[in-house]
């Protein structure tokens, strides 16, 4: 459309670019700003230039030469971040298994298309309180059925050990029949038939197929929501920490963000949640470029 | 791989028996949920057998309406998840458009730096609006809760593909027609992109009524939480009653699954416009 007036296209744009100015753009200037200062909300803010960063990322050695690290937690819960992404790849394996058997022209596949999206429809709190009743030591139904068989269960969610895992199984079972699965059916009925056909005929099997087609022909969409989730991964695993273990125990299951979210709104340390914010932004900033940077060579 | 002109007996079984045994593991979790709630209150050996006999017990879900505040925040959930679904869709809808069909200086531009803020973590704005709303005096208020969730560059991305779909001609037509930009939009534009419109308010209905760490954050009162954030408290303030939760957390998923099931083939439609990359 070349007849509108100069200005109209900026009356379109100026509900949502307001709203964009104020709540993302400025304060991302202003977490800059505050993250050289140390300010609790209560008292005047106290300029101290680099000491966040220095307290957040440095580390110094002692007499021995042993090196202490100034913040021993953060490294913690940045470990404690990535181990829980060990679950990406599971889910993602799963969802790929689970689009392939609804890809076959079988009656019924919507309905299991459904059933299988159902714990993406409920996530959220309520969810949460469910598989916190599930894990509970004495009344919890996994150990109750695993004492069926003999085993006795873990004290899933008040175990160092065990805890990571148990938000592990909720994040796998939460989201293998979600938007992954999606779209990897999506991905599945754009493969040409053909490809499958000729394999046949060339007397490839089952599984020869499905690792030089489906899988190399998938490889975009795989990447996608590879991608997609690592950078939810960083940024993620509070809700789930707060309402089953509240991060504990002794810190087993504080991400990231949950340490932003202490630092920010449990002792109030703002200029100390800034810096954290925006180390958590660095690296979700390097994950995308990483994936521009690879992502051209993987769907080119 | 689509091979069903020779799927045998054999295969059709075993692929049925896979989608039946994880299909259950999916459900199963949520009809315990469901029968804990019609447990009687303060049961806490859950046993299967009284699964099968038990009558329905009304009182779980008496007592968590009627005697806490939960009623109150589920009427705040619902009123900030409209809000913020139709300001979402209204700020959305409008700079789809500007950016899918009006020609403007440095529109590219503007469009990929709007990109990019996709890409900032919740929790770095979420320092600075949080004092931001402290200083307006809006912490425990509904303009925390809708203000910040009004604008969705992945609502405006969305839709911008969409429209860009749309055929150019059909506009042309109205424009000849004496048309104005504005009337294309409301005539033209919004009836035809109704399917991602719908997309869009139900992936935003849902986000909006889950949403529990910025809830969190800013409204913490009594009158003011929303529902995830007071059945969260309910451990603190009432004890771990596990009857009484589910019954809330049931309550709960009552709104999400009737939106699911109105608009399903919107919603999957909507996950995979939302991952096309422009």
């Amino acid at each position: 459309m070349r007849h509108h007036h100069r200005l109209t296209p900026l009356l379109y744009l100026l509900p949502n670019l307001t709203g964009f100015a104020i709540f993302v753009l400025i304060p991302v200037a202003a977490a800059l700003v505050l993250s050289f200062f140390r300010w609790d909300l209560f008292h005047p803010p106290k300029f101290v230039g680099l000491d966040n960063f220095i307290d957040l990322l440095g580390w110094r050695r002692d007499a021995e030469g042993v090196i202490h690290l100034n913040d021993a937690g953060f490294w913690k819960y940045l470990y404690n971040t990535l181990y829980l992404m060990l679950a990406i790849p599971i889910t993602m394996f799963c969802s790929l298994v689970l689009a392939v058997l609804l890809n076959q022209k079988l009656p019924g596949r919507m309905f299991f298309r459904s059933v299988f999206f159902l714990p993406n429809i409920c996530a959220g709190v309520g969810l949460l309180l469910l598989w916190k009743f599930l894990y509970n030591n004495d009344f919890g139904l996994i150990n109750h059925m695993l004492a069926w068989v003999g085993i006795t269960g873990p004290d899933w969610l008040n175990s160092y050990n065990w805890s990571k895992p148990a938000l592990m199984i909720i994040m796998i079972w939460g989201s293998m029949g979600g938007t992954g699965m999606i779209l990897y059916l999506a991905g599945l009925q754009g493969i040409p038939p053909e490809l499958y056909e000729a394999a046949e005929i060339d007397g490839a099997n089952v599984l020869h197929r499905f690792r030089h087609i489906t899988i190399p022909m998938l490889a975009p969409t795989t990447f996608f929501i590879f991608i997609t989730a690592v950078i939810g991964g960083f940024q993620g695993g509070f809700d789930m920490a707060y309402i089953l273990t509240k991060g504990g125990p002794d810190g087993a299951t504080t991400t990231l963000s949950y340490y932003i979210y202490n630092h920010a709104f449990e002792y109030f340390n703002m200029g100390y949640a800034a810096a954290l914010s925006l180390v958590l932004f660095a690296l979700v900033l390097f994950v995308t470029m990483l994936s521009w940077r690879f992502g051209r060579g993987a769907t080119e | 791989m689509p091979m069903e002109q020779k799927q045998s007996v054999a295969t059709r079984t075993s692929i049925y028996l896979a989608l039946i045994i994880v299909g259950a593991s999916m459900v199963f979790p949520l009809v315990w949920m469901l029968s804990t709630s019609f447990q009687k209150p303060g049961t806490d050996v859950m046993d299967l057998r009284s699964l099968l006999h038990g009558a329905l017990e009304w009182r779980n879900y008496q007592r968590i309406w009627s005697g806490t505040n939960f009623a109150r925040a589920v009427y705040n959930s619902a009123l900030v998840t409209v809000c913020v679904t139709i300001a979402q869709l209204f700020t959305s809808t409008l700079a789809a458009y500007a950016f899918a069909r009006l020609q403007f200086r440095g529109r590219n531009a503007i469009f990929m730096g709007y990109l990019s803020t996709m890409m900032v973590p919740d929790v770095v704005t979420m320092i600075p609006v949080f004092i931001l709303l402290r200083t307006m005096g809006w912490i425990d208020t509904y303009w925390a809760l809708i203000l910040p969730a009004a604008f969705s560059a992945y609502g405006t991305f969305m839709l911008r593909q969409f429209f860009l779909s749309i055929p150019r001609e059909l506009e042309e037509a109205a424009v000849i027609d004496g048309c104005t930009s504005w009337g294309i939009y409301l005539n033209v534009v919004l009836p035809l992109a109704k399917p991602a419109i719908a997309a869009l308010g139900i992936l935003t209905f849902m986000s909006s009524w889950r949403s529990f760490m910025w809830p969190l954050i800013v409204c913490q009162s009594q009158n003011m939480v929303t529902a995830p954030v007071a059945l969260s408290q309910f451990q603190e303030l009432h004890g771990v009653q596990w009857t009484l939760l589910m019954a809330g957390s049931v309550i709960m998923l009552i709104p999400m699954l009737a939106v699911f099931v109105i608009g399903q083939r919107f919603f999957i439609s909507g996950i995979q416009l939302g991952a096309v990359k422009g």
